[in-house]
């Protein structure tokens, strides 16, 4: 089975976020990027199929930041091909991100199923997986925890509330957002990441036609106001541990 | 008049949810503030729209099976023909994909994440949540009739009001492409978190599964259960049936206790009900003083202990 | 011998030539065996030991010759030593009768013949004989832990008394003793190649081909191949790694040192090396043997090694298991089987440069409440460059003692200064976890910022990165830890102590720095400077036991079904002395055992203090303000 896997760099919040001068965007100057959690679990379930089924993964990025150590990566893990689109717009938000980015994948069909995080830490106008799905005309379903393929269509588990997961039969091909693949994306050792950047070439097309405009405007990105931060028990761990079962004895909760 | 204000009504399992609720007290506060009529769409079931009596009216078509592909068509086709100012959407993981299919194809945002939506000067500004909640962005559309995606816990949930009237609304539906076949219940047995009074909730901070019994201990002395964030689940440290947040259980206990947790929103979404919430961490820059109490700023492993022979002592 | 031996006819059939007839089936067999293992050793992959022959030469004397490993043991050092050397007369002896019973017309005398010949043998027959008692009631009586008790041993045991006793009763029945013995040896020779006393003929070739490069370097000299694939079938290990099967005696030395296998851990290093060489000969010569890695070695085993070098310390044969072991892992990482956990460490350590997942940038944030700088060694000149390590600059446990370290620094005018972001984990466990790409990732970045800064020497808090920055690193300038600093402070006089500390404590040597570096005395002579009263646990110095963290253990669960945590052994081992104290001279070890004092109950009783802690409290008054 083919599989296309859209891949996107987001800003490392291990790294503290500052936002720049203008107030309303991110400082980038110290920025680093990673790349997108949802978006790694896509790719691993994209290999997991390929393991069990056979076929290709071809995976799509937009250029970025240390894009090309990741596309090395996802190569290493088990990926055909590794597409960038270069030459992008700055600053796209996710709706004009998609828009290039369906198009490069439209590019690249026949695929039995698109495969994307469902959703990015900093998506603000929309989520990539639905907005590419539109413009293919292929069905699409989100929050997905599992797949099963074979035949026309594929089993698809999406995950709700409390635990309870509900069980969709998707005709392929289509768009899935994926939250979780079924097992934690793996790891791939630097040597093999190595020997891959000899080896593979990651494949570069210019961005198709024109992005349109953000339908959003950013008024203002700010730390979240500590509206209600909590009261702060000073002391050692023994003394703050006191001072909180004073608290929760006068409130009654003991 | 400007054009209405929608909300789509999410339902799970023959009952509309909490967040719709939520979502109806919130949509009449902006239709206030633009001087408009507060609409839910109701996708279905026709007799859940007696739940939804805050809302002016209820645009209800009845023959939508419940997934994102047809309740995203619906929609869609429903704001195309009758035009609402905007369409507030449950945030959750049942709602989300529909709201950004229909966005879709309706060539508008999906405003992401939203914990506070306003009317300024005519325009709805909405307070989003980005970068897991290290900061937060006020967003407007430029586009009529956009989608916003809204967070459980923006507000209190709507008391259900009288019957509304109820607009019958035909949509056509494609051929479905994505059929739901059945639901997968988490597996069954240990404590149901939601029914408990005092809760100690474990974050990655706890590092491995043999420190899990620091939380057992300290559960045990104040009486309650343990539950966990989503990395200790994924870890298999806790049934999937302990976990609190936006893909696990809503929990309403009297005390909630954060052990070693950031506070990424997809958690504290599912704690909204607790009273009082403290949270022990060594990040004090950590989102999770925000959304507690209480806070104590230091590490797990000296806290947990000496807070657990602390109640021992009090309790005598 | 009145009369000749082989000049008798044993049914119809002159002597001398039943003994060619003889000799030339035991020595084809033998042959034949020796040419098909040496075969196999040749498929192995290659490995320079052939460098530093006087070297060589030395150690084969001391291992081979005088067995000091196996006189740690008394009951059984001396026995083994007497029947190896017995082994060695009574191989020259019937070399000498075999060649004059071959060819009777040589003008020579039997060794039995000759004076000093018949004493040597009936002088060691007496001997050898005691020493296969004392083995024998050692096996029945008090066998040791992890010592194999086979019937091959047995029968092999037997066979040795045998060659005695005819040695001894030769006097009563010359020929027929004569022809007994012959042919006993002759067996023996058949049946050696083909029982674990393979050890006897392998196990010199072993200690000749020892490993002579630093115990803590895990490269392999003259290794043709790449090495990060790792080894997942027999014949990617080295020549030399499958020599060491055939040199193992299965005495259990290893296993009864290694602190996996007393915890209950699903390995014992013995076996590592025994599996790998029955599974070379069955899937070399008789190709079935299965997969190494899954139906021979499970992978709980391979991750169970804490790499704390116990085994390779006691192994009489100087095996080295360990490399072993990290060439099966290096192929589980290429493979990508390993626990999530660690997956999750080696992510960190390629993104952040450490386990912690925390920005590098973060790294020198625990100088912060210091209130002056740490001199930034890549803006100005330093004399020590200070190598903090992960778990001392960021495990919020652990930041205080740091902070003090470099207090005690500037108090005794150490012209020190740190790597701020530039420090990366020295990749000391990352190699040992089997991910060299990582490592050598690590290794390159780390010295990128070495080439920036101007210093002398390097510090170092950490024995693990110690250990990788003096033996893995190829550094020009010397690499300390800290306990050696403070000890050179102490003798130069720039630290001193006012009042007599008082503690009475005990010290528990790191793994990589006292069995990998041989470092044991400068810690103990700070601690005795500074007024404490030192008392040694039972295992002590290169028989310390382990904490349980290293070799990346730190980063994975522990399996169900263990016994006893090393570090709540090692706890308790402590308490025991009655000592208040335990001093530690490594930031994971004061992680292992603060944890494992809770876990033992021994909260208030023991209480784990840094080197540096100690240290602290007895300089001068007047030096602490
Ligand atoms: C669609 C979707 C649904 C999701 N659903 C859920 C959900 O239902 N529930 C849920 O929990 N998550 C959910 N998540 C994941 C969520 O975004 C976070 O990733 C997760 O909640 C983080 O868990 P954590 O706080 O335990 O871990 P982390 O974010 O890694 O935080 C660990 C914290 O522990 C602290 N810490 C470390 N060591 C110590 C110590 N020794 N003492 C004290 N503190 C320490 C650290 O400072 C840190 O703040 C969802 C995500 C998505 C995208």
């Amino acid at each position: 089975m083919n599989i296309l896997v859209l891949l996107k760099m987001v800003p490392d919040v291990v790294e503290e976020l500052e936002v720049a001068g203008d107030g309303k965007s991110l400082d980038t100057s110290f920025l680093r990027t990673i790349i997108n959690e949802r978006d790694d679990h896509a790719l691993e379930q994209a290999i997991l199929l390929k393991e069990r089924h056979g076929g290709k993964v071809t995976v799509v990025a937009l250029d970025a930041p240390d894009i090309d150590d990741t596309l090395f990566a996802t190569m290493a893990k088990g990926a055909d091909r590794a597409v960038k689109i270069t030459d992008a717009p700055e600053g796209m938000t996710t709706q004009m991100a998609a828009k290039l980015c369906g198009q490069v994948v439209a590019g690249l069909l026949p695929a039995d199923l698109v495969l994307t995080g469902v959703q990015a830490l900093d998506d603000l106008d929309g989520l990539s997986a639905a907005l590419v799905a539109q413009q293919l005309n292929f069905p699409y379903i989100g929050v997905v925890t599992a797949v099963t393929a074979g035949g026309p269509t594929a089993t698809v588990l999406k995950e709700f509330a409390g635990g309870v997961r509900g069980e969709f039969a998707v005709t392929l091909p289509a768009v899935l957002g994926v939250q979780a693949a079924e097992k934690p994306p793996r790891y791939v050792p630097v040597a093999k990441v190595r020997a891959v950047m000899k080896t593979n070439k990651i494949e570069t097309v210019s961005a198709p036609g024109d992005a349109g405009a953000a339908q959003i405007e950013v008024r203002q990105l700010a730390k979240p106001v500590v509206s209600s931060h909590a009261e702060m028990l000073e002391g050692s761990p023994e003394e703050a541990a006191g001072k909180l079962v004073e608290l929760l004895a006068q409130r009654g909760l003991l | 008049m400007a054009s209405n204000i929608w909300v789509l009504a999410e339902t799970w399992r023959g009952q509309v949810t909490e967040t719709t609720l939520e979502l109806l007290t919130l949509g009449r506060e902006v239709a206030g503030q633009s001087g408009s009529q507060l609409e839910a769409v109701l996708l279905g079931d026709k007799s859940l729209a007696a739940s939804l009596g805050a809302a002016d009216n209820v645009l209800c078509a009845a023959n939508v099976e419940p997934t994102p592909e047809a309740v995203a068509a619906a929609l869609a086709q429903l704001v195309k023909e009758r035009q609402p100012q905007a369409v507030l959407v449950p945030w959750t993981n049942l709602s989300m994909d529909a709201g950004a299919l229909a966005a879709a194809q309706l060539n508008v945002p999906f405003v992401n994440g939203c914990k506070d939506l306003k009317s300024d000067a005519g325009t709805l500004v909405a307070q989003c949540v980005v970068y897991g909640g290290k900061l937060e962005a006020a967003v407007s559309a430029t586009t009529a009739s956009t989608l916003f995606g809204v967070l459980p816990g923006s507000r209190s949930a709507a008391s259900p009001g009288n019957a509304p009237t109820v607009t019958d609304v035909a949509v056509t539906l494609p051929e479905a492409k994505v059929k739901f076949t059945k639901y997968l219940e988490p597996e069954a047995g240990g404590v149901d978190i939601t029914q408990q009074d005092v809760l100690i909730a474990v974050g990655r901070g706890i590092q491995t599964q043999d420190n899990m019994e620091l939380a057992n201990d300290l559960a045990a002395a104040l009486g309650g259960a343990v539950c966990g964030s989503r990395p200790v689940i994924d870890q298999g440290w806790l049934p999937l049936s302990c976990q609190v947040g936006k893909s696990g259980m809503q929990v309403k206990p009297k005390l909630y206790i954060m052990l070693g947790i950031s506070g990424a929103p997809e958690h504290i979404e599912g704690i909204k009900g607790a009273q009082v919430v403290v949270a022990v961490n060594t990040d004090a820059a950590a989102p999770v003083f925000n959304a507690s109490h209480y806070g104590i700023n230091a590490d797990l492993f000296e806290v947990v202990p000496a807070l657990t022979e602390a109640v021992k002592a009090k309790k005598g | 011998m009145t009369h000749d031996p082989v000049r008798i006819s044993l049914l119809g059939v002159p002597g001398w030539a039943v003994l060619w007839a003889l000799s030339v089936a035991a020595f084809g067999v033998f042959g034949w065996r020796a040419w098909q293992l040496i075969g196999l050793l040749r498929q192995g992959r290659p490995e320079n030991r052939f460098d530093q022959l006087g070297q060589r030469v030395l150690r084969f004397c001391k291992h081979v010759l005088l067995q000091p490993r196996l006189l740690n043991e008394r009951s059984i050092g001396l026995p083994h030593l007497l029947i190896f050397w017995g082994f060695v007369v009574y191989v020259i002896c019937f070399n000498w009768s075999l060649v004059r019973g071959l060819v009777p017309v040589l003008p020579i005398p039997y060794p039995e013949e000759v004076f000093v010949a018949a004493l040597f043998l009936k002088a060691f027959a007496v001997l050898v004989l005691i020493s296969l008692g004392i083995a024998v009631a050692r096996r029945i009586f008090f066998p040791p832990p992890h010592l194999h008790l086979s019937w091959d041993a047995n029968l092999i045991l037997s066979l040795i008394a045998v060659l005695m006793l005819t040695t001894l009763l030769s006097a009563f029945w010359p020929r027929a003793m004569w022809w007994l013995h012959m042919v006993t040896v002759l067996f023996f020779l058949v049946y050696l190649p083909y029982s674990k006393h393979l050890h006897l003929l392998a196990s010199p070739f072993n200690v000749f081909f020892g490993n002579l490069r630093p115990a803590g370097d895990l490269g392999i000299a003259g290794g043709s191949e790449e090495i990060t694939a790792g080894s997942a079938k027999w014949n990617e290990f080295t020549w030399k790694q499958l020599l060491s099967g055939f040199s193992c005696a299965e005495c259990g030395r290893c296993d009864r040192a290694c602190p996996a296998t007393t915890a209950g851990f699903p390995l014992q290093p013995q076996e590592i090396v025994q599996k790998l060489k029955k599974h070379t000969i069955h899937a070399g010569l008789e190709t079935n043997g299965g997969k190494l890695i899954g139906d021979v070695i499970t992978e709980d085993e391979i991750w169970a090694c804490t790499t704390c070098m116990s085994c390779m310390e006691r192994c009489a044969v100087l095996n080295e298991q360990i490399p072993i072991i990290v060439q099966l892992r290096r192929h589980l990482v290429a493979e990508g089987q390993m626990a999530k956990t660690l997956q999750d460490a080696l992510q960190n350590f390629t993104r952040y440069g450490n386990s912690f997942g925390k920005s590098d940038r973060m790294r020198a944030k625990w100088t912060q409440p210091l209130g002056w700088k740490v001199k930034d060694a890549r803006k100005e000149p330093v004399e020590y460059l200070w190598f903090v390590g992960d778990y001392a600059s960021y495990d919020p446990r652990l930041e205080e003692i740091t902070r003090q370290t470099a207090r005690l620094f500037q108090q005794a005018g150490v012209d020190f200064g740190i790597l701020y972001e530039g420090e990366r984990n020295a990749g000391n466990d990352v190699r040992r976890i089997g991910e060299e790409g990582l490592f050598e990732m690590l290794r390159d970045k780390n010295k990128q910022s070495f080439e920036k800064a101007q210093f002398k020497a390097i510090v170092t808090t950490d024995p693990h990165a110690y250990n990788a920055l003096k033996n893995e690193y190829g550094l020009s300038v010397p690499v300390l830890h800290y306990s050696e600093l403070l000890d050179q402070l102490v003798a130069q006089g720039k630290l001193t102590f006012a009042k007599k500390n008082g503690v009475r404590a005990t010290y528990h040597d790191p793994c990589y720095l006292g069995r990998y570096n041989d470092i044991y005395e400068p810690a103990r002579r700070v601690l005795q400077a500074a007024g404490v009263e030192l008392v040694e646990m039972p295992r002590s110095r290169c028989q310390s036991y382990c904490c349980g963290a290293g070799g990346g253990r730190i980063w994975m669960e522990d399996t169900p079904g263990v016994k006893e945590r090393s570090a709540e052994s090692r706890v308790r081992e402590a308490a025991a002395l009655g000592v208040d104290t335990l001093v530690v001279a490594c930031p994971k070890d004061l992680v292992m055992f603060q944890d494992a004092v809770k876990t033992a109950g021994l909260e208030g009783k023991l209480t784990i203090k840094d080197l540096t802690e100690l240290v602290q409290e007895a300089l001068k008054p007047a030096a602490q303000a």
